[in-house]
């Protein structure tokens, strides 16, 4: 396509983008406030938020945790979330035995509306490259030490289903309302690769 | 393909860096070309959500590595708006004042052979080993599990199958399966016993274990 020794430079993706969507405008085919609604859409609706609210009910209710379990798809739904976008919802509890963490090695397929659009760190080729590989390794580098008599199980979400970890829930909350627990529950611990702290 | 995608396993990478307070958007241009491929799956239907990803996948290796996700996602729309005939390159080109990459054409050969019956082949608990198959064009079994044998731990929804809608050929729905492996069996001599990779295959990429 080019010659190495002498790379055409390509224009900044700025004028690359406003090019194709100025293209796409004159033919017509953007409908009115269309982008702007689609962006709102990501910024505002689509957020851990959601996940948060499914891990605080789980850990108040057992019934409830049991249906998640479950079935992740009606028990999201049954919270009034919006699960039109996802075709199949597993959830994986973590437990003093077993931690679970996700991952999506060959792109970055995640459940957007559980855990909103997927950070930075989890499209980067490092994590995606190591997780499968090294998990025990790369969670102690990003905080996460797990006791050696944890076992690990990795999720590479490489098909249609989406999964999300139900975190354990900390000490020192006893008594809370949902929504403090909700509160703490952050993106990193349902991915699996923080726990949830009870500050 | 066997293409720069498939990161899984790859080793030389470094440390996995957490944005405190990271916002969804980090640039404006983000955000457009994120809501752009909603004009081209959804208004346009000029593609499906297969032939997005595959599109991905067949950047130039280089330029797949050294951009940003939402260069990459900006890159396989534009392929595919000028693959489908919606604009032409050289208009792109024309607007953007300068070169356009986009993703190198698909190939489709060798694909993987469809191998569904009426029935699910496979039940929870079953053994498997997966397919060591190398088509050149859109498939979802990694190279890490090309020949391996894990187990299945839960039956999955049935899906369209995405070796072939990733190439806009007609495509059957099939079971998924989730299945394990043991990170030894991934990894020999390497592999934590106390880790394991679950990971979500169509019928056709797995025979039963002999």
């Amino acid at each position: 396509m080019t010659n190495p020794r002498h790379p055409t430079p390509p224009s900044p993706i700025e004028n690359r983008v406003r090019a194709l969507e100025d293209a796409l405008r004159e033919r017509g085919h953007i409908p009115d406030g269309f982008v702007d609604a689609a962006i709102a859409r990501a910024e505002n609706d689509l957020s851990p938020k959601s996940g948060a609210k499914v891990v605080a009910r789980a850990w108040v209710d057992p019934d409830y945790r049991a249906r998640l379990l479950k079935n992740g798809m009606a028990a999201c739904a049954e919270l009034g979330i919006d699960m039109a976008n996802e075709k199949n919802v597993v959830i994986v509890e973590n437990t003093p035995e077993v931690h679970n963490v996700i991952v999506c090695t060959q792109c970055s397929c995640t459940a957007w509306s559980l855990l909103g659009a997927p950070p930075d760190w989890y499209k980067s080729p490092a994590y995606r490259a190591r997780v499968v590989r090294e998990s025990r390794v790369l969670l102690k580098e990003m905080g996460l030490d797990l006791p050696d008599t944890t076992a690990i199980r990795v999720w590479d979400t490489s098909g249609e289903s989406r999964f999300m970890a139900l975190p354990m829930r900390p000490a020192g909350t006893e008594g809370w309302s949902e929504e403090q627990l909700a509160s703490v529950v952050t993106r990193e611990a349902m991915i699996g690769v923080a726990r949830v702290k009870a500050t | 393909m066997d293409g720069i995608h498939d990161l899984g396993g790859m080793a030389g990478f470094g440390a996995v860096e957490v944005e405190r307070n990271e916002p969804v958007f980090h640039e404006r241009w983000e955000a457009r070309a994120f809501a752009l491929n909603g004009v081209g799956l959804r208004v346009l239907k000029a593609y499906n959500v297969h032939e997005y990803r595959h599109a991905v996948e067949r950047m130039e290796p280089a330029h797949y590595l050294a951009v940003s996700y939402y260069e990459r996602w900006f890159t396989a729309i534009a392929t595919l708006m000028v693959e489908k005939g919606v604009v032409a390159r050289e208009d792109l080109e024309r607007r953007a004042g300068g070169a356009f990459p986009l993703a190198r054409p698909p190939v489709y050969a060798n694909a993987c052979e469809v191998k569904v019956t009426n029935q699910p082949r496979f039940a929870a608990g079953d053994r498997v080993t997966v397919r060591d198959i190398h088509p050149t064009g859109h498939t979802r079994v990694p190279r890490y599990v090309r020949g391996k044998t894990g187990h299945i731990v839960q039956c999955a929804p049935q899906f369209e199958f995405p070796d072939l809608a990733g190439h806009a050929r007609a495509a059957h729905k099939e079971p998924t399966y989730l299945v394990e492996f043991a990170a030894a069996e991934l990894w020999p001599n390497a592999g934590d016993a106390r880790e394991s990779v679950v990971i979500d295959l169509w019928e056709s990429y797995l025979d039963a274990a002999s």
